[in-house]
């Protein structure tokens, strides 16, 4: 009876002492880093697709411009004409652009195939592009300073562990991961308040952000049925069921309107 | 001789400190709090390049680095020229404060702008610049001229007001850095400034309606009326700018001028309404028990 009271004492002791503590980052990394299954492959013989639009109805924000002056080298970059806040960007064709579409629930518990290629997100003229990225759980961004200037990269996660790094002009690219699916984190340089980007962290390949076109596609789905979400930083996000069989095409467009 | 320019150092020592609070409102305006990821190092260097908003945040920290020197310097300069032990005790709780306040200030970069703590920073800076303006009045040439001692038997007791009215600016000021902060609504600091400018206009109209003949009260009470209603002013012209320039894609200056003015006026607010409280409690008389219970109930 003595040894199993000092067996629940050495058990509760291991229990509370990891109680308050903060995990860090490469535990949680390691977490979403080990499959608990060995990863799923696409099935090409069977995919579906599902493409579409964004589109934008009402009056078209003014894009409103950007004041560099603070910082001559960022100002030098723009000479031509100020640059302009891509917080809401109408295409031509009257469709809307940077907005990340992701499959948001429907799919299979599966591990996906993480991609071995990182996704880039540059500063260029003291500006983020692309402005909105989308990137798999534990897939590496590659982070690249274009500038002649001091930058910082501070994303602002809910889920994932926030950090904060200076990156010097043309600096050391720098290759940084998020471990667990959030969607989206807010990206921004605390030396230019004017400069922020967005990152989708999702936990498989289907998701795609909105070009000057306003279109997506998203291909490699197996048949089922789907919730797709498109998240705008201004706009309320949109879901829409969609149902697709193998080998199938369909078509999803959402619509927003000017608040 | 020697207390004469004691006091000077004094109050240029308060005016750099003044000066401390706008240069931390400016890093919290553009904000610039974490455009240096290091700390107590800058980009790993004593001074980096000061483009964008590296300098608002080195700025702040190198005006800080002054205070804090100048404030070891009074401190010493306390222990040494002064015969008063509890003015000596409060040079030392000067620095005791801007060490605890550079070292929040350190741990807010560290852990990424930890609400608890860039409210507690916000709060610390108006104590300290308070208790710099204390210490001004307490070495001031006026001072050493004695009290002058004058009745008050109004209710409630002067010295409640004393006591009420610096507690509730205080209040109302860490409301201030909570919503600044974006740990709470601007609501409850709204309701805050009816309360304590209610609580500034009695105390002040009680003062000068009872002892406006007297120069210390009268002046300190006409200073606290007047940084309040400007406050008021400011509170709402911030509020107004930052609604005004929501859609904009940085900082503009007219939210940055009238919000860290708010910020700076905040603190003039509460360090009047320290030195009202200190003259009060210097130069009117408590009411004897007797009279407590002879008086009238009269609200100002």
């Amino acid at each position: 009876m003595k040894k199993i009271y000092i067996c629940l004492g050495i058990v509760s002791i291991l229990t509370f002492s990891g109680c308050g503590k903060k995990e860090p980052e490469s535990a949680a990394k390691e977490e979403a880093t080990a499959p608990a299954t060995a990863p799923a492959t696409i099935d090409d013989a069977n995919a579906a697709t599902v493409t579409g639009k964004v589109a934008f109805s009402g009056d078209k924000p003014t894009m409103r411009n950007i004041d560099m002056s603070a910082n001559p080298a960022c100002a030098r970059a723009h000479s031509g004409a100020p640059p302009k806040s891509e917080e809401v960007v109408v295409n031509d064709n009257g469709t809307l652009k940077n907005v990340f579409v992701w499959v948001k629930s429907g799919l299979p518990e599966r591990q996906w195939p993480v991609p071995s290629t990182p996704v880039e997100l540059t500063q260029k003229g003291c500006m983020y592009g692309p402005h909105v990225i989308g990137v798999m759980a534990n897939q590496n961004i590659k982070i690249v300073n274009n500038d002649p200037t001091n930058h910082n990269i501070h994303p602002l996660p809910k889920i994932n562990q926030e950090w904060n790094e200076s990156q010097p002009p043309k600096g050391e690219d720098k290759l940084k991961r998020f471990a667990r699916e959030e969607v989206m984190i807010p990206v921004k340089c605390n030396v230019h308040p004017w400069m922020r980007s967005y990152i989708g962290v999702v936990n498989h390949p289907f998701f795609a952000v909105t070009g000057d076109d306003g279109t997506f596609t998203i291909k490699g789905l197996p048949p089922g049925t789907y919730t797709l979400e498109a998240w705008h930083e201004k706009y309320a996000p949109q879901d829409v069921q969609v149902t697709v069989g193998a080998k199938e095409s369909k078509t999803v467009d959402f619509p927003f309107k000017a608040s | 001789m020697k207390n004469v320019w004691l006091h000077r150092y004094v109050v240029l020592w308060a005016f750099c400190t003044l000066f401390l609070v706008v240069a931390g409102g400016l890093v919290t305006s553009h904000d610039a709090g974490l455009s240096v990821p290091d700390w107590p190092l800058s980009y790993g260097k004593l001074m980096p390049t000061m483009e964008g908003n590296i300098f608002y945040e080195h700025g702040h920290r190198m005006v800080a680095t002054t205070v804090g020197l100048l404030t070891i310097f009074m401190a010493v300069w306390l222990w040494r020229a002064e015969d008063r032990r509890w003015m000596q005790n409060l040079g030392w709780i000067a620095l005791l404060a801007v060490t605890a306040q550079g070292v929040l200030g350190g741990l807010t970069v560290i852990f990424l702008l930890p609400r608890p703590v860039s409210i507690g920073h916000a709060c610390l800076a108006q104590l300290f610049f308070s208790t710099t303006v204390a210490i001004s009045v307490f070495s001031s040439p006026s001072w050493k001229r004695g009290s002058i001692m004058v009745d008050d038997d109004g209710a409630p007791p002067l010295h409640w007001l004393a006591i009420g009215a610096p507690l509730c600016v205080f209040i109302q000021l860490a409301l201030g850095a909570a919503a600044r902060h974006q740990a709470i609504g601007i609501l409850p600091h709204v309701a805050g400034a009816v309360v304590a400018t209610g609580m500034v206009l009695w105390f002040t109209v009680r003062v000068l309606m009872r002892h406006a003949d007297y120069d210390s009260l009268r002046r300190s009470a006409l200073a606290l009326v007047s940084v309040t209603f400007l406050q008021v002013f400011l509170g709402i012209a911030a509020y107004m700018s930052r609604l005004a320039t929501a859609e904009a894609p940085q900082p503009m200056p007219v939210m940055v001028g009238f919000t860290v003015a708010h910020v700076a006026v905040g603190a003039l607010t509460m360090a009047a309404s320290v030195v009202l409280s200190i003259q009060v409690f210097r130069n009117v008389r408590r009411p004897m028990p007797a009279m407590q219970t002879a008086r009238i109930a009269i609200p100002f």
